[in-house]
């Protein structure tokens, strides 16, 4: 049993980590990254999500009807998408704010609903935690790694929290602005995805 | 004009794809073939269209009427995925040849972000309803616009030798990041 957990907790974290095994949900993964303190506030917010979804449909697996069980998933997943809302706007406004429509759209995020249909709704409760917060913590390491790369490059910095910047280039450094922009997005996730892939086929 | 200029901001400027990263999973899973492409970007149209109207009166009569603004996900992702149900239906009665086209696309709208974030951001806008249906209208064109001129580079980028760790997703969206590039140099248009 503790095995098992173990065993579906490490796979978040490596052999299906989001959004370079899984490639699902690249909406927030492009649109949030470009400082290292929106990446890893994406990050929590969804796992939060992940988590406590995954629980509820684990618990009420056997009651959800098949043919209406998609409904119900997102009605569950909207519950905690709302909760997750109130809560970041009560206390991180300013990162609130900067993460705009993306946190509403956890609802639709592929990652959420396919952990649901593809692992919650067929296995126990503690189980599906495990799975829910390997998923989740996987994606928000690659959120930050994607979006130090970014921020690194685009802007010179790296800030982890409050806005802040924890670590600076010094003057003679000139950030290479498109990188933080739309298509430096597509272009950091596309070769991070190329060098996973490089690795994963050794 | 006021309208001319919403639609060609929501269309390059502000393009829902390539500048607002919406809609990601659709534009990279139905743009390995030019029909697919074609298929899904007319059910957005059709689908978002039919959202925005929808979801702004939803939001104006009865979540704004009652005060429970606070409801608005939930209730928005209700009435998208009733109405994309609906829609499913009544082509397949009334339409059949334009169900047949549309087919599979139509339940994958549900979890299409576009549609939900085109929603959310005419809400958070501001927009009066006009204002609302045209920018609805311009960012499904957009949608399309940017899903199809991907699909069409795609197809001729896969006849190429691409190197291995590199092929389908990664190639792909190193390709959406040039056409991004290309988009970006619409902007001081309007």
């Amino acid at each position: 049993m503790a095995q098992s957990l173990v065993k579906e907790f490490k796979k978040g974290l490596w052999a299906e980590i989001p959004p370079f095994r899984l490639v699902l949900g690249l909406c927030p993964v492009l649109a949030v990254t470009k400082s290292v303190e929106n990446g890893i506030g994406m990050g929590m917010a969804t796992t939060f999500v992940l988590v406590f979804s995954n629980l509820l449909v684990s618990l009420l697996r056997n009651m959800i009807p098949p043919k209406v069980r998609i409904a119900c998933y997102i009605i569950i997943i909207a519950t905690f998408v709302t909760i997750v809302e109130l809560v970041m706007q009560a206390f991180t406004y300013p990162l609130f704010l900067k993460l705009g429509i993306f946190i509403p759209l956890i609802v639709v995020n592929c990652i959420v609903l396919g952990r649901s249909e593809a692992f919650a709704s067929k296995n126990p409760p503690v189980m599906a935690v495990a799975d829910g917060l390997g998923i989740g913590i996987g994606f928000t390491l690659s959120l930050s790694a994607i979006s130090i790369v970014r921020e690194f490059i685009g802007a010179g910095t790296i800030t982890i929290w409050g806005g802040n910047p924890v670590f600076a280039m010094p003057e003679w450094f000139t950030p290479l602005s498109f990188m933080v922009e739309a298509p430096g997005a597509f272009l950091a996730l596309g070769l991070m995805l190329a060098g996973m892939n490089l690795i994963g086929s050794k | 004009m006021e309208f001319f200029e919403l639609a060609i901001g929501s269309i390059f400027i502000n393009n829902i794809i390539l500048a607002q990263f919406l809609g990601i999973c659709p534009f990279i899973g139905t743009s390995k073939k030019m029909e697919t492409a074609v298929g899904m970007s007319m059910a957005v149209v059709f689908v978002m269209v039919m959202a925005g109207m929808i979801t702004w009166s939803v939001d104006t009569f009865l979540l704004k009427a009652l005060n429970v603004e606070y409801l608005r996900t939930l209730s928005f992702i209700l009435v998208i995925a009733s109405l994309v149900q609906f829609v499913e239906m009544f082509l397949k009665k009334m339409i059949p040849g334009l169900y047949a086209g549309l087919g599979i696309f139509l339940p994958l709208i549900t979890t299409n972000c576009a549609v939900m974030g085109a929603c959310l951001l005419n809400i958070g806008n501001e927009y009066h309803f006009t204002k609302a249906l045209v920018s609805s209208f311009s960012y499904a064109i957009g949608f399309g616009l940017a899903l199809i001129l991907f699909a069409g580079v795609r197809e001729r980028v896969n006849l190429g030798r691409v190197p291995k760790p590199l092929q389908d997703t990664s190639i792909g969206l190193v390709t959406a990041g040039i056409i991004a590039l290309t988009f970006t140099s619409f902007r001081g248009m309007v």
